[in-house]
């Protein structure tokens, strides 16, 4: 994976699993007392959000910090143009500055590619979600969360797992076919037509109009909620938020409909009532706190093996 | 009339070889054994007609940080034009006869083409109110194309009437088709790629939709209407089915939507950002066979030169356009001529007779003969060579910089005058 982690499928099988493994052992840190390595004393990482994510934003900052990373949180809200500073400018400033890895977070999608292959930076680059193309840590955070919870796998092989709601700009869905197919489970994904991509020719995931019927006949392993964005609602993508959550929202009577041993995952943060109730939310079958804890463990994994001296070339 | 030169054992499109003797700005003598006056050799070189681009943006007034018109025609001149015809989208827009008659001075001033200002159709390209398209015809430009190129004419009504008023002047309406609500946001053709990339898709059904309308719209009237840059398959077979109906559009295609698809767009570099957008491979297909059979009728560039910072951002802040004028004989003799699809006639129509035409340029795009006026590209068809990022125009945002493409213009003649000699610009212009 060089030194950029830009896309999930960036990542072959054995990388994959490789970083899960370093994972585990960085979630056993963060049961300790003491939640601290002295990995990466003298790094220095920067956060540089390029729009709002408190959730994503602490998440690295308390992975890079236990590992002992120096980090320095760049918030440049709003788009590089009106803020009148461009991505390169700001990327060449940092780069001045001695930063040893970059976490963008940028509402272009390709922004994080851009700044991997435009030479103005040379050091680490992690895509923390740019625009509706990817987000790869989120996948392996959930694929972390997969394996946690179907205990002392591998892998994912033959798992099932239905990713319902926003398909069509969700960078979450795109990250999770990517390392799902790696990590060789099956992806299905339920939406109303709107919410699909025109063309997914080249996706290898099987497409449902239904979550009832999904549910029903496929009976998945794991449920994946992805969050309905505000800026969706008035677009004609759906009649009313009402309607959206009757069909494709998750409820206490499709909760009952789970197979025994499946569970519900959702990236957050939530929007309860709309594409997540609350009964499902806080239910045991509910992974939503664990993708966050796992989050860190994760975020810790890759920091450290895009940084750390010996790993340096390949994870 | 100081020059006159002859050209010697040039090929002409029909394959004779032949002498050329110029003497001011016209064609004196087309036959073998021709002397008088300077003599260059043009062994092996093929002579066209002076291309006609009819869909250039020259960025001046207003952009000249871009282009200005002589940048611009220079870069014409090296890519074998000797006449353009420059999109309205300045600032001010060229919505006036002040700043056609502008435009149309500064080209004669440059004096590396002829320049033919294309006037707005709408007023500030808003697509709410007529301009004033009988002040500009009746300008010292002369206007006969309008276009908001850029934006399209969405307003049915708006289409329909100025589809009718140019007929006042034997004007033609050329239309930019894009439905704009079916593209709010888009960044890229919407396919399998657009969906792996997360990219708002620009589909095809926008510009279909509107160039449908809009052959219905003039069969209806009874006028004219070109189609710019067409870039999609099915847009095709709507035009090929107006035509057979007896309809009277025409259609033009760039350069881009010729060689590149969308399959570009992965690496997420800018410079393959371009309105309409880079479409798949069986759209450049179907737009091949559609330029080879005359479905199409002319290739134009839509040469739209950005400064660097336009294009060296995130691809959703980056500017569209691509340059065009300088490598649009080469991507037209690959299409046409090192296909072996179709030959050296045709290319002379797609890019000087028929623009000329369509365009209602008299001295342009002539046959090569005697009386003609001497506007001639001079191309080496053997030569291969390796596009770069330096040319004549003030950009740099070629997407074909680093591919190998054929041809080259050895010598451009601008109206008796080299523009372009042995492959280099000429210090100054013909004044």
């Amino acid at each position: 994976m060089s030194k950029y982690l830009l896309s999930a499928g960036d990542l072959s099988r054995a990388q994959a699993v490789e970083l899960l493994d370093i994972a585990e052992g960085m979630a056993d840190v963060n049961d300790r007392e003491i939640k601290k390595l002295p990995t990466l004393r003298g790094k220095t990482v920067v956060n540089l959000f390029f729009e709002d994510s408190t959730r994503t934003r602490i998440s690295f900052e308390l992975a890079a910090k236990r590992l002992s990373a120096d980090v320095i949180n760049f918030s440049a809200k709003g788009s590089s143009v009106s803020k009148g500073e461009s991505l390169k400018d700001t990327a060449q400033t940092l780069e001045a500055m001695g930063a040893d890895a970059v976490v963008i977070r940028h509402q272009a999608s390709g922004a994080a590619n851009v700044l991997a292959h435009s030479g103005w930076i040379n050091g680490a680059i992690v895509n923390a979600g740019d625009g509706t193309h990817e987000h790869p840590t989120q996948a392996l955070l959930d694929a972390f969360t997969m394996r946690k919870r179907i205990h002392g796998k591998n892998s994912l092989d033959g798992l099932k797992v239905a990713i319902v709601g926003d398909v069509l700009h969700s960078r979450v869905a795109r990250s999770n076919l990517l390392l799902l197919n790696t990590l060789g489970a099956e992806v299905h994904f339920v939406a109303p037509p709107t919410l699909l991509p025109a063309n997914p020719a080249s996706w290898r995931a099987k497409l449902h109009y239904s979550l009832d019927e999904t549910l029903l006949v496929e009976k998945p392993d794991v449920v994946m909620m992805l969050r309905v964005q505000a800026e969706r609602m008035n677009a004609s993508f759906f009649p009313t938020e009402r309607e959206y959550s009757r069909i494709w929202g998750f409820n206490a009577d499709r909760l009952k409909t789970l197979k025994p041993g499946a569970f519900l995952m959702h990236p957050g943060p939530m929007n309860r009532g709309l594409e997540i109730d609350a009964v499902s939310a806080d239910s045991p079958q509910s992974t939503v706190l664990e993708q966050v804890a796992n989050g860190v463990s994760v975020r810790m994994a890759v920091l450290y093996s895009l940084l750390s001296g010996e790993r340096s070339t390949d994870v | 009339m100081s020059n006159s030169f002859v050209l010697k054992n040039v090929g002409l499109a029909d394959g004779t070889i032949t002498d050329i003797m110029v003497e001011g700005e016209k064609i004196t003598a087309v036959q073998p054994g021709l002397s008088g006056g300077e003599t260059i050799d043009c062994s092996g070189l093929v002579a066209l007609p002076g291309f006609v681009d009819l869909h250039t943006h020259l960025r001046e007034p207003g952009f000249e940080q871009s282009e200005t018109v002589l940048t611009g025609t220079q870069s014409a001149a090296m890519g074998g034009f000797t006449a353009v015809h420059a999109m309205a989208n300045t600032s001010p827009v060229a919505d006036t006869a002040g700043v056609v008659e502008q435009v149309a001075a500064l080209g004669r001033e440059a004096g590396y083409a002829d320049v033919y200002p294309i006037g707005a159709v709408t007023v500030g390209l808003e697509g709410k109110q007529l301009a004033e398209l009988g002040a500009m015809a009746n300008s010292k430009a002369k206007v006969r194309v309008f276009s908001d190129d850029g934006k399209c004419v969405h307003d049915p009504v708006l289409m329909r009437r100025a589809l009718e008023y140019v007929k006042a002047f034997g004007g033609v309406i050329a239309q930019h088709a894009q439905d704009p609500r079916l593209t709010e946001g888009a960044q890229m053709h919407e396919g399998a790629v657009s969906a792996e990339l997360g990219l708002t898709g620009w589909p095809s059904v926008a510009e279909e939709a509107i160039i449908a309308r809009d052959v219905l719209l003039a069969e209806h009237v009874g006028s004219r209407i070109h189609i710019c840059h067409l870039s999609t398959a099915g847009s095709v077979e709507i035009v090929r089915w107006a035509k057979a109906r007896g309809i009277q559009v025409t259609a033009e295609v760039t350069p881009h939507h010729l060689l590149l698809t969308d399959e570009l767009v992965r690496s997420y570099d800018a410079v393959y950002k371009v309105n309409p957008p880079l479409r798949t491979a069986e759209d450049v297909q179907a737009l091949r066979a559609a330029l080879v059979d005359g479905t199409i009728d002319i290739i134009a560039t839509d040469h739209a030169p950005h400064p660097i910072e336009s294009k060296d951002c995130e691809w959703s802040a980056a500017a569209f356009g691509m340059l065009g004028l300088e490598t649009a004989a080469s991507i037209a003799q690959e299409v046409l001529i090192n296909s072996g699809n179709s030959s050296w006639s045709r290319m002379a129509e797609v890019l000087s007779i028929n623009p000329a035409k369509i365009a209602g340029d008299a001295e342009q795009g002539q046959e090569i003969k005697v009386g003609a006026i001497a506007n001639l590209a001079l191309i080496d068809p053997t030569v291969k060579r390796k596009v770069v990022a330096d040319s004549a125009s003030k950009s740099k945002n070629s997407p074909y910089v680093g591919l190998e493409l054929p041809g080259f213009i050895q010598h451009t003649i601008y109206r008796g005058y080299f523009t372009v000699r042995n492959g280099q610009i000429a210090e100054k212009g013909r004044n």
